[in-house]
């Protein structure tokens, strides 16, 4: 690009941007389309499933739309929408109806100053405080949350189940982490505040990545935080930590939905799958796609053949 | 907390992550890896440029290994090297394998250039003195080749200064920690500060770099030395090898067999 065609491009993507905003157009939306999709529809045309863009948002959009699908219900994808700050104004005004959230990071997302990790408090504030117009449906027990992982062979070693018995042990072992650790409740602060765990070191890696997978496994870190649905942890023999006094905000996956745009019936089959749901299952799906790379919405429809939903 | 509060604050000065910690780490890096960067590419440069052989070797080499992210070499390298190291040298070792990776090119090519720029006259008359080759190659090639080489440490450390900042994402520390957790933690003046920090750092280093330039590089190739009149010469009468040496102006072209 020219430098004399820069300020005509700025002007033309502030002109654009301008325009978007003024007529509420979310993600991906056409704003010519606005009319017709807009807030206004109830529940007739296709239901649009978004998701977030990383795998298990994407997993849990696919077994919601195929689930919707079998009920002969007309679904529309989005898939991959950037991240919440983008999908969440994109469901009030009607880019997209329904997308898999998750109960913790959407509460602390509408509401920064919550205290609520545990499951049940969590859902309830959620209900209480969710912007107009939108709603959870019921959660999952699936969870997609951190959890401190340690090795088999530790685990075998000091007999460890839960985050508990780390304490007379922590202040000889190194901690792995991503680098909002240090100073986040859901982080060091909290493992120092509800369970009295001081490590001998912090090592700031990544949130939940190949870095932290692989220094608790190769003994660079005795335990590391990692998410419940990373299907590493079972293929490499890793042991999850209960986190037994609550430190840990909920993840329950769950539907949010734009109110009136998802009819009873559409909801009675996201119940549905929600009852069947769990952690195990999203982490064996999750490693089907990831180690032997097979297709998102494959493995969703086998999951609800398996649990008599399609 | 603005970006004054948080550099009179003087939690930020005390202790393993403060600022003098985090600088003397930051130097470390920087400092081993210009260390194994020189030795490795300095005698491999001289040694091309003296005997005119690999030069297409090197001048592809330096720029392949320039073309290499560092981002994504220090991860590789991490995944690569963890497995056979259980201590903390798995992020160590690959942060300075990547900082040496980064600083050879252009050590190397300085050091190739330099020799390569000697002007043929120089070298004819060193070996017309009866000098050996390692001779012409120490006492009057590298002399002469002090100023592109010294230019080339200077643009490596300059790289490295910038560069050493990836080591904080894998966990260690230096000034990239305040970039890195700054970031994580949604704490831009403490970004700010990280990277103001490494500005400064690279304009300190740099100074030192040209003052050393000064002290050992020959007042005849740079044009500082007020020439005095020679009794033995009419001055102006014959040619003067000393200030056409000037590397950069020398064409990199004829040489003596």
């Amino acid at each position: 690009m020219t430098p004399r065609r820069t300020p005509r491009a700025a002007t033309a993507l502030a002109a654009a941007l301008a325009l978007l905003t003024a007529t509420g157009c979310g993600i991906g939306s056409d704003p010519l389309a606005a009319g017709e999709e807009g807030a206004d529809r109830d529940g007739s045309g296709p239901v649009v499933v978004g998701s977030a863009n990383f795998l298990d948002s994407l997993l849990v959009a696919n077994i919601y739309a195929e689930a919707l699908r079998a009920e002969g219900i007309e679904v529309e994808e989005r898939y991959n929408i950037a991240s919440r700050e983008a999908y969440v104004p994109g469901l009030i005004d009607g880019s997209i109806d329904l997308i898999p959230e998750y109960s913790g990071a959407l509460l602390q997302y509408v509401d920064p100053e919550t205290e609520a990790t545990a499951d049940a408090e969590v859902l309830e504030e959620l209900r209480v405080q969710l912007p107009e117009g939108l709603a959870v449906l019921e959660a999952s027990e699936a969870q997609s949350k951190d959890v401190l992982v340690v090795t088999g062979e530790t685990a075998a070693e000091h007999g460890l189940e839960t985050v508990s018995d780390l304490v007379p042990l922590a202040g000889e072992m190194t901690l792995g982490g991503p680098p909002e650790w240090k100073t986040r409740h859901n982080g060091i602060v909290g493992l120092r505040e509800v369970y009295g765990l001081e490590f001998a070191t912090f090592v700031a890696l990544d949130a939940g990545g190949p870095l932290s997978l692989n220094a608790v496994t190769n003994g660079q870190v005795d335990v590391v935080d990692l998410f419940t649905t990373d299907p590493a942890i079972g293929e490499r023999d890793l042991v999850m930590l209960e986190d037994d006094r609550g430190l840990f905000l909920a993840e329950n996956i769950l539907p949010l939905v734009r109110d009136r745009a998802v009819d009873g019936e559409a909801r009675a089959v996201l119940d549905a799958v929600s009852a069947r749901l769990n952690t195990d299952d999203i982490r064996e799906m999750m490693g089907r796609i990831i180690s032997q790379r097979e297709n998102p919405t494959l493995v969703a429809r086998d999951w609800l053949t398996a649990n008599g939903l399609a | 907390m603005n970006l004054i509060e948080w550099f009179a604050d003087p939690a930020h000065w005390a202790g393993p992550d403060g600022i003098p910690r985090q600088v003397l780490t930051h130097l470390v890096y920087c400092a081993i890896a210009a260390a194994v960067a020189i030795v490795v590419a300095l005698p491999a440069g001289l040694v091309i440029g003296h005997t005119g052989r690999g030069a297409v070797v090197v001048a592809g080499l330096a720029n392949a290994l320039r073309a290499l992210p560092t981002l994504g070499l220090l991860i590789a390298a991490v995944l690569l090297v963890s497995p056979h190291v259980g201590s903390q040298l798995a992020f160590t070792v690959p942060a300075l394998i990547v900082l040496v990776v980064l600083a050879i090119p252009p050590i190397l090519t300085n050091a190739y250039a330099g020799v390569t720029a000697v002007p043929p006259q120089v070298r004819t008359a060193a070996h017309g003195i009866g000098m050996r080759p390692w001779q012409v190659l120490l006492t009057v090639e590298l002399p002469c080749a002090l100023p592109l080489v010294i230019s080339g440490v200077r643009s490596a450390s300059l790289q490295l200064v910038s560069t050493a900042t990836v080591a904080a994402y894998v966990s260690l520390g230096g000034l990239g920690r305040y970039i890195i957790d700054g970031q994580a933690q949604l704490d831009y003046t403490q970004m700010l500060a990280g990277a103001i920090l490494v500005a400064l750092l690279a304009i300190v280093v740099e100074a030192l770099l040209l003052l050393l330039e000064r002290l050992v590089v020959s007042p005849g190739l740079t044009g500082r030395l007020r020439r005095l009149p020679d009794p033995d010469r009419a001055p102006g009468a014959g040619p003067d090898p000393a200030p056409t040496a000037a590397p950069v102006a020398a064409p990199a072209s004829g040489r003596a067999p």
